[in-house]
């Protein structure tokens, strides 16, 4: 099972989402992938599009401006 | 996967465009699907070389207007329309063409970004994707 990083740092809306969709894409069923990123809202709508997805919400961090968030697919 | 966006893009105009773009991409990483139909001053952006070439919606002030906000769009790091347009066929989106449009405007497909378009089609194809789309917007 693969990890995959995806980095969104600066990156503003839509584009983490989309980057989120596309890591999930291409990942395999078991495989996790993390994203990085500073673009407030998507901190909330990520996780709104796990659950749209039917996938799994592992873990969502943030510490001093820069969230990360942990998706099993 | 959870229901269908229909949005037909009738503005030429750089920020209803990036209005479509925004919200199909969101529908498309939310896990929906997505189409955009193209049709009058929306469709002169699929012509090559033609998707940065709308004007501002308003204060365009003979493309001043529209420097300035594209000034900003880059300090803000926001996604060029290229960028949403490449991501928008990345994760499936359709792209469709209005066939009266290019009779009406004398565009033939040569002059179109052919390798983007799913398909050139009619009203028909748009009410038969639209009456079973959950969220569908005329931009």
């Amino acid at each position: 099972m693969a990890e995959i990083k995806v980095d969104c740092k600066g990156e503003t809306c839509p584009v983490p989402l989309a980057e989120t969709r596309k890591a999930l894409r291409k990942a395999k069923e078991g495989d996790v992938v993390e994203v990085t990123g500073t673009h407030p809202a998507s901190k909330k709508e990520i996780p709104m599009a796990v659950k749209a997805l039917g996938l799994e919400l592992l873990d969502v961090q943030e510490e001093g401006g820069v969230w990360r968030i942990r998706i099993r697919r | 996967m959870a229901g269908k966006a229909t949005i037909i893009v009738h503005s030429g105009d750089m920020d209803k465009v990036y209005s479509a773009l925004i919200v199909a991409n969101g529908a498309l990483a939310m896990g929906m699907e997505a189409s955009l139909y193209f049709t009058f001053w929306g469709l002169q952006r699929l012509k090559k070389g033609g998707l940065e070439k709308g004007p501002l919606s308003k204060m365009n002030m003979l493309g001043l207007g529209k420097w300035m906000v594209k000034r900003k769009i880059k300090k803000a790091g926001a996604a060029s329309l290229e960028r949403l347009l490449q991501d928008f066929k990345e994760l499936g989106g359709k792209i469709l063409a209005c066939d009266m449009t290019m009779e009406i405007m004398g565009i033939k497909r040569e002059d179109l970004r052919d390798d983007l378009i799913s398909d050139y089609c009619g009203v028909g194809t748009y009410v038969d994707e639209a009456k079973e789309s959950t969220i569908t917007l005329f931009i």
